[in-house]
């Protein structure tokens, strides 16, 4: 049980950070039906941007929340940015073109981002300097650090930020209404436009918060941390319905969870030594020994196979109306 | 198909061609015998950019794990033929078992995925592509299969009886490397599947595979069984990636987890985009251009750097992917149908609805 209850805190952490980087893509995705490849580069150049600062900024002997304040700060305008550019200069000549260029454009993208910040801040790994003194309360027999409580806070300050933002604000309705029917709401005098570029702006901005957030959790930062981290936050999308933005929030808490408790026990599962039929006839077994098929190392494995599930038997996902082969 | 032109000079140019073929590992070999290494590693390229295209060009589907095919024919050899378990099965043996493996490999992704297209498949591909490779990086506990990220080495050359590919000989008062062997090898290869391709095209799956990537329900609607058609396209890209991963095998003699990342598949990918999906050439010719492009930078961007400033600023390996990037990004927004287009594909990626978002799937 106690283990049960720490994979759980610990799969909401990580799956809260999931959940706002999945918004990224299921806003995207439900305004110009793209999925943008390049948003986990984004949420990565966010981390880096952000580590960059802190770095700098932390031996000068500033408040700790100073400092992540400040890095933050420059993390969001400068993904802001590279989200507006892609949108405007890569995504928005290729409207109205075939599904399959956009799609393609989006990975070209995403390489260019990764080894731009390749070569920017090398292939070093930037580390986040010890200036937040970690506290660990302990409820039973689960510990939750202060920084996993922070975490979990601000995604969901975050989440229900965006959600009053679509849907009580005119702002919101014009992005609800160009997703429902672009030429209608163009019609009715929305600047189409301007609210898809709005919405990349938007989903880039949660992503370089998301991207400070996961960098701190883990410690580390590098440029290849927005690939896994961006599939990740895909399949949450996708689990959660795609487009759909109580989705994304639900399938990413849910994917953190699964991922953290199928790390937790894949290892106890898998051995095969608890099984009769094996115990007696495996040389390791003897002597109390185990003999382990698949252990956390395969961690990475279940977003795919959660993805590929869902795809399968659920292609409009947990909340979503989309029908997966609308794409 | 191609207008008709003087049958002599047709006959002259493919002359031209096969004598400039044949003799271009020994004009390589006088530069350095790494140029024929880097050629064959091309030809490698030419062979999986032709197993994509079959399932991007002809069929439609976006498969962004072909790598995973590649890594299953080049482990297949690799367990078969090495040190590793003490198997030395000939290659004869070994690649077709590689290609049928490999093609279950596609069965397996297909299967599942029928329901999918465009970038739902993109993603689901993606997915398969990275589990096999963890898998593979994984699979040496409990029980040591793969050798985990340490790789297989020790893998045996192509070899009949006292003839092998992979030592120097001496033929007519030439010598003759273990490099230009294989590509001589490769080239024959490389001809046979070219071949394969071109009857395929125009075959009546080649025309089933086309009308499913222009409209799936009519394609049924016209008795096309949608399913098998598909499922054949992934198990023969697949096909191609084995074979193609089998030969990487022995020409390395040394295969990891590492050879088989996603940027691996994005690279073929690139290669099919930038020539033109669905056309052969025009995918032979991305596949070339792909492959030599970054190693002639690599030969002229470092001394170039290390002279102007003394030290390497820009890693080759980094402009080569830059490179990948900005051709994906450049080829779809100012000529989306590749350097070489096939007919039909340039009709349909340049007809343009008139700046109306896309609401319909295509």
């Amino acid at each position: 049980m106690d283990t049960f209850l720490q994979q759980l805190v610990n799969g909401l952490t990580a799956g809260s950070v999931y959940a706002v980087v999945a918004l990224g893509y299921t806003m995207v995705y439900g305004i110009i039906q793209l999925i943008n490849f390049a948003h986990g580069e984004v949420v990565m150049i966010g981390a880096m941007v952000a580590f960059t600062m802190i770095n700098l900024l932390a031996p000068a002997g500033m408040p700790a929340l100073a400092v992540l304040l400040i890095g933050t700060g420059c993390a969001i305008p400068v993904c802001m940015l590279v989200g507006y550019s892609m949108e405007r200069f890569a995504y928005r000549p290729l409207r109205g073109a075939p599904r399959l260029a956009p799609l393609i454009t989006a990975i070209g993208i995403s390489i260019i981002l990764q080894h731009l910040a390749l070569l920017v801040w090398s292939r070093n790994v930037l580390a986040f300097p010890q200036i937040i003194e970690s506290r660990t309360y302990m409820f039973g027999g689960t510990a939750i650090t202060n920084v996993q409580i922070a975490i979990i806070a601000i995604c969901f300050a975050m989440m229900a930020g965006l959600a009053l933002l679509v849907y009580r604000t005119p702002l919101g309705t014009a992005m609800r209404a160009t997703a429902q029917n672009p030429q209608v709401a163009g019609l009715m005098g929305i600047d189409t436009n301007r609210v898809i570029a709005l919405t990349f702006v938007i989903g880039a901005a949660l992503g370089a918060v998301a991207g400070v957030l996961f960098g701190t959790y883990y410690g580390v930062a590098q440029y290849t941390m927005g690939s896994i981290l961006g599939l990740k936050a895909f399949s949450a999308a996708v689990l959660g319905g795609i487009g759909n933005i109580p989705g994304a929030m639900l399938g990413g808490l849910l994917l953190g969870v699964v991922e953290a408790l199928g790390a937790g026990y894949i290892g106890d599962l898998t051995d095969l030594c608890q099984y009769g039929v094996f115990a007696g006839t495996l040389e390791a077994c003897k002597d109390g020994g185990n003999f382990v098929l698949a252990g956390s190392n395969y961690q990475d494995v279940f977003s795919f196979l959660v993805l590929i599930l869902v795809l399968v038997f659920r292609p409009q996902g947990l909340l979503g109306e989309r029908v997966g082969d609308r794409a | 198909m191609m207008p008709r032109k003087n049958p002599w000079a047709v006959r002259a140019g493919v002359l031209l061609v096969a004598i400039t073929l044949a003799v271009l590992p020994f004009a390589l070999a006088q530069v350095g015998t790494a140029w024929v290494r880097i050629t064959n590693y091309a030809v490698l390229y030419i062979l999986l950019a032709l197993g994509l295209n079959i399932v991007v060009g002809f069929a439609g589907l976006l498969d962004l794990g072909y790598i995973a095919f590649y890594a299953v024919g080049a482990y297949t050899y690799a367990l078969l033929a090495s040190p590793q378990f003490g198997l030395h099965l000939p290659f004869w043996i070994i690649l077709p078992i590689g290609a049928a493996v490999a093609a279950f490999f596609g069965l397996v992704l297909g299967a599942p995925t029928l329901k999918l297209r465009g970038d739902y498949l993109a993603i689901v591909t993606l997915g398969f592509g990275e589990i096999v490779r963890i898998i593979l990086n994984n699979l040496s506990r409990p029980v040591n299969i793969t050798n985990g990220p340490q790789g297989i080495g020790g893998i045996d050359p192509f070899r009949v009886g006292e003839f092998s590919l992979a030592s120097p000989q001496e033929l007519l008062g030439l010598e003759v490397s273990g490099p230009i062997k294989y590509y001589y090898l490769l080239l024959a290869v490389l001809l046979v599947i070219i071949v394969v391709n071109l009857r395929l095209q125009n075959s009546r799956i080649g025309r089933a595979w086309e009308a499913i990537r222009e409209d799936e329900v009519a394609a049924r609607a016209s008795g096309i069984n949608t399913t098998n058609i598909k499922l054949l396209a992934f198990a023969m890209g697949a096909t191609f990636g084995g074979v193609a991963g089998g030969m990487f095998s022995a020409i390395q003699s040394f295969i990891s987890p590492e050879s088989f990342v996603l940027v691996e598949s994005v690279m073929v990918l690139s290669m099919v985009v930038l020539g033109g999906m669905g056309n052969i050439w025009g995918v032979i010719l991305g596949a070339l251009l792909l492959s030599f492009v970054p190693e002639i930078l690599r030969w002229t961007v470092e001394p170039a750097q290390m002279a102007l400033f003394g030290r390497m600023l820009i890693e080759p390996e980094v402009i080569r992917m830059l490179l990948f990037g900005l051709a994906l990004v450049l080829v779809m927004l100012f000529r989306p149908a590749g350097l070489l287009p096939s007919a039909v594909r340039q009709r349909e990626l340049t007809a343009r609805g008139q700046g109306e978002l896309p609401e319909r799937a295509t």
